[in-house]
């Protein structure tokens, strides 16, 4: 056995060679199956595992953008952007969170409240991505935290920039920002690749109108990272870009003091420039601080605002509707001139009331205005001639008129808030009341009770279109260079008094839309509402300015919330003595200077009474504020190369 | 003895340099040289403690590798059974006096190195059987009393080395004796009785299998099960690949690695990153270094004279490329990670001494290839 034939050795290594044949043949096979290995993993399916590299490899830091800051028209910032001390926490780097939230709630005062929803918000988010502990402290709480630090692993005490509002004058028509809630995610496409922790977007105002390109690009620090989720080195740093800024055309001066003057009241005022539709003032009253909301809010004052009867997060302005009342006097009377209805020395006699229909008809002067035509009856705003008027114009020509004139429809784009009214005829009823119209609708519809609703914005560009002698114009708030020929048609005008163009080919030139067909009857309703704000009579004559360079030509309303009983009425009951929430909506428009129209101005106070009592004061000291500062305004319109 | 030995020879220094594999020894010095390269790599570029070791062991052991080279083959014959026996009795020895780390007792402590005795039994296990198969003669091969030895000593040092514990290495182990005994001619019937017999122990096998291993095999099944966890390896090592795509990231840039997403990179994923850094035609590269090694190592069998040259050289090529193989297929997600170094390039004093001593008597075979054994 140990000394094997040389034969049986032959036999042997003929036997080994065999088998090690085979097994050089499975060899190969398991070479061409780990070789296809290789070919699947890193030629076919490279760029998958290319992605998932990069993914190990690569983490995201977004960094959220500068809000864009809005200004007026004289370039003050009205919503700006300040400092604030920030605390951000990435959870990954604490090693034990529960204790650091024991630690942080001591030094920051954090309720408990706020780390139950810390925790839930963490819980949600990937490990590495920062949260936002408190997002504005103050500077002792940040150098209290900055003295803690070396023992608050995971801590990011930041200095960052919010939002900040230097007055709350136009908390309204600017809106406020606030986190970005989940609908704000998932409704607004441009929040989809945008959405940074502690982002504000804006809900409301222009704030929201203006979003999408005020809010700027997310910035974002990429890092090369470790297994262990350290930064290794930053790849690529983008700062983003700070979101467009804004002009408007509001004068903060005049914001403050018609808020000022609103202080208390629920009201609304809007100024406009007659000419390009510049909203120079928007005002709503009571008003709300904006700066609350940036900061997360505090649910007993959000509570005390939604509980408000005097609902101070509506913007009045473009969002609450009221019936027009007499201020439509206006423009039933132009609806009646413009189709021939009347001549303006045609008169009626008001005796207090008619009877029509089966109905009675009541004027608010009990004793009647006598012999009334145009003139008198807008100046005394006799609401008897104008049943008269209305019946004879009926309510679908009324409504062409009305609807030309900006009523029952918004006027302002982007506004999510902003409300269209309702200007009524016969159609409209059947297709939404579902039934006929009556004849006596007509009637109120004549003196602006009823079904119609409008905006105070509504009626402030009704005026401006009187008064810049019925010419379209379109209101607007975003400062725009590019302006209405109007004023260039009123200067051309004036320098050539004799062109013998004809008025179409003219107004085509300028680019003019007229609103009427002869503007002799704009001149006599402007020269109605002269008389009614500045002769005796005259509904808002005690109101008046006797300075030619503040003279203003207006139109008092109130408008009815609760319709008299014949009893209150026998009994003469004052507005004053009824309950608040009875009283009528107090009214005022008006245009100035009456010579050389620049202004139109709506008032609205809720529940004020009389429009001659609770508004035409109002709008008097407004005018006299804007006019001042018309010099000023022109200069910067002549920049631009408007025409004055 | 061993000089004397060497006296006799008849082989002059000059003849025997002249014969040497060239082909085989450039191919571990290339081998060797991007070993070194990867190391480099793995310490992020600059000669720390793993390259520096790397280089020391890799040239100490390749030194030795000619020693053993020019050491006659009739030197290795004679001394297989007792070279077996003092690396059982350094594993018996492991058993009792070896140093723990991570969980599983492999390594003495030699105070210069740490020996891991199971690496050196891979080599020690198939020059006792081809010696063994090389003396029973073809008659008596498939004769069951003579089967009793090769299992004793097959089985044995598995047992020590299972036990550690250390699945892979027993197993590799075992590949190489089994691969002796298979091409001495044991019959096909054997090894079908012995699989089916290891098939029924595998419930109870398993059952002594630590939670570890467990998981570790359910995890191949499965590398989503868990991919934090044991599937995150396999995972890993497969995005580094892949990642690497044709060409590789390039020298150094090796993200998956210097970011430490992959585990165990100087040892058992060292072939991960290199070819997430050269990519496919590196890992190609490789495979053709390793593919050149093997067909050396069988072409010297075929020249050699003696069956114990032939059975030595093919078991040797045979266990080297299972060695190979299965880190490769183990990194590619083809099978469970077992703990299995890649010959050469893998971080490791044990293995590269195994590997160097494995090539020498190999290489000895060539220079020695008409000397008869006996």
């Amino acid at each position: 056995m140990l000394n094997p034939s040389s034969g049986n050795t032959v036999i042997k290594s003929k036997l080994i060679g065999r088998r090690m044949f085979l097994l050089s043949a499975a060899k190969a096979v398991v070479m061409v199956g780990i070789i296809g290995r290789l070919v699947t993993l890193q030629i076919n399916e490279r760029s998958k595992y290319k992605t998932l590299s990069d993914k190990n490899r690569f983490r995201e830091w977004k960094l959220a953008p500068e809000r864009g800051v809005i200004k007026d028209f004289f370039d003050k910032e009205i919503a700006s952007n300040e400092q604030v001390y920030q605390v951000h926490l990435i959870p990954e780097n604490s090693k034990d969170i529960e204790k650091l939230f024991v630690r942080l709630k001591t030094i920051l005062n954090l309720t408990d409240n706020r780390l139950v929803y810390l925790k839930r918000v963490i819980a949600k988010q990937k490990p590495w991505e920062p949260i936002i502990v408190s997002d504005n402290i103050t500077w002792s709480e940040f150098s209290r935290l900055n003295l803690f630090l070396h023992e608050l692993e995971g801590v990011k005490p930041v200095v960052s920039v919010a939002r900040m509002y230097p007055d709350n004058s136009s908390a309204h028509i600017l809106g406020y920002v606030s986190q970005a809630s989940v609908k704000d995610l998932e409704t607004k496409k441009y929040l989809k690749d945008l959405h940074v922790p502690g982002m504000s977007v804006g809900k409301t105002g222009l704030e929201r109108k203006l979003d999408e390109k005020i809010i700027g690009k997310i910035g974002f620090q990429r890092y090369e990272v470790n297994a262990f989720g350290k930064r290794v080195k930053q790849i690529q740093i983008n700062e983003g870009q700070a979101g467009e800024s804004y002009k408007t055309t509001l004068d903060f001066e005049v914001q403050k003091y018609t808020n000022e003057l609103l202080k208390d009241k629920a009201a609304a005022v809007c100024v406009m420039d007659v000419y390009n539709g510049d909203i120079v003032s928007m005002v709503s009253s009571p008003g709300f601080e904006p700066n609350e909301f940036v900061h997360g809010l505090d649910k007993k004052y959000w509570n005390d605002l939604i509980k408000n009867e005097l609902r101070p997060l509506t913007n009045k302005t473009i969002s609450g509707l009221y019936p027009p009342g007499s201020t439509i006097k206006t423009l039933v009377a132009l609806s009646a001139l413009e189709n021939g209805v009347i001549k303006p020395l045609d008169t009626f006699r008001c005796k207090g009331k008619i009877e029509l229909y089966g109905e009675k008809f009541h004027c608010w002067e009990k004793d009647g205005h006598g012999i009334v035509n145009l003139r008198k009856g807008i100046q005394r705003s006799c609401d008897v001639y104008f049943y008269e008027v209305a019946r004879k114009l009926g309510v679908d020509r009324l409504s062409e008129t009305a609807k030309k004139f900006g009523l029952g429809k918004k006027v302002l784009n982007g506004f999510i808030e902003e409300r269209a009214g309702v200007v009524p005829n016969t159609k409209w009823k059947k297709k939404f009341i579902g039934q006929n119209w009556y004849l006596g609708e007509t009637l109120h519809s004549g003196i602006g009770q009823g079904y119609f609703q409008s905006t105070p914005l509504q009626l402030c560009l009704m005026t401006a279109q009187i008064a810049n002698g019925g010419f379209e114009i379109k209101p607007r708030i975003i400062f725009d260079e590019k302006n209405n020929r109007l004023r260039d048609y009123i200067k051309y005008k004036n320098e050539n008094p004799n062109d013998p163009l004809p008025t179409d080919l003219l107004l085509s030139n300028f680019e003019l839309k007229p609103l009427f067909k002869n503007q002799e009857h704009i001149n006599l309703i402007k020269d109605a509402m002269f008389s009614s704000s500045n002769e005796p009579g005259g509904t808002s004559y005690r109101h008046r300015w006797e300075n030619k360079k503040f003279t203003f030509a207006g139109k008092t309303g109130s408008s009815q919330i609760k319709r008299f009983t014949e009893a209150q009425r026998e009994a003469e009951v004052k507005q004053e003595s009824l309950p608040y929430k009875d009283r009528d909506h107090a009214l005022f428009v008006a245009f100035a200077p009456y010579n050389n129209p620049q202004y139109a101005i709506s008032v609205l106070v809720e529940h004020g009474g009389s429009g001659g009592k609770a508004a035409a004061p109002i709008a008097k000291k407004v005018i006299k504020k804007v006019l001042e500062r018309h010099e000023l305004r022109k200069k910067i319109n002549s920049l631009i190369g408007e025409s004055v | 003895m061993f000089r004397a030995r060497s006296i006799q020879s008849s082989l002059s220094l000059k003849d025997k340099i002249l014969s040497i594999d060239y082909v085989l020894v450039i191919s571990i010095f290339i081998l060797g040289l991007l070993s070194i390269l990867a190391m480099y790599s793995t310490d992020g570029g600059e000669f720390k403690y793993h390259t520096n070791s790397h280089i020391l062991r890799f040239f100490v052991f390749f030194g030795m590798f000619f020693v053993v080279s020019f050491i006659q083959i009739r030197f290795w014959h004679s001394q297989s059974y007792l070279i077996y026996i003092l690396f059982f009795i350094l594993l018996l020895g492991v058993k009792y006096f070896g140093l723990t780390s991570s969980g599983s007792k492999r390594w003495l402590d030699l105070y210069f190195m740490n020996l891991q005795p199971s690496e050196l039994m891979k080599i020690g296990l198939i020059l006792f059987l081809a010696k063994y198969y090389h003396r029973v003669s073809i008659e008596n091969i498939n004769q069951i009393r003579y089967l009793f030895l090769p299992v004793v000593v097959l089985i044995s040092p598995i047992i020590l080395v299972a036990t550690q514990p250390d699945l892979g290495t027993s197993l590799l182990i075992a590949a190489g004796g089994i691969t002796v005994a298979w091409l001495a001619g044991v019959r096909v019937k054997f090894f079908a009785i012995s699989g089916f017999a290891f098939l029924a122990l595998l419930p109870i096998a398993i059952s002594f299998l630590k939670p570890y291993q467990k998981s570790r095999i359910l995890t191949f099944l499965n590398p989503e099960r868990d991919p934090l966890g044991a599937g995150y390896q396999i995972i890993q090592s497969k995005i580094a690949i892949g990642s690497g795509g044709l060409f590789g990231k390039g020298f150094l840039q090796g993200s998956q690695s210097y970011l430490d997403y992959l585990p165990e990179k100087h040892t058992d994923f060292i072939f991960t990153l290199f070819s997430e850094e050269f990519g496919f035609f590196g890992s190609l590269f490789i495979l053709l270094l390793y593919a050149l090694i093997v067909w050396r190592i069988v072409k010297i069998g075929n020249v050699t004279r003696s069956n114990f040259g032939k059975l030595y050289c093919y078991s040797f090529a045979t266990a080297f490329f299972i060695y190979v193989v299965v880190n490769m297929m183990m990194v590619l997600g083809l099978l469970p990670i077992v703990g299995s170094p890649l010959p050469i390039m893998s971080y490791g004093g044990s293995s590269m001494m195994a590997i160097m001593l494995g090539l020498g008597i190999a290489m000895s075979c060539k220079i020695y290839k008409d000397t008869p054994v006996n």
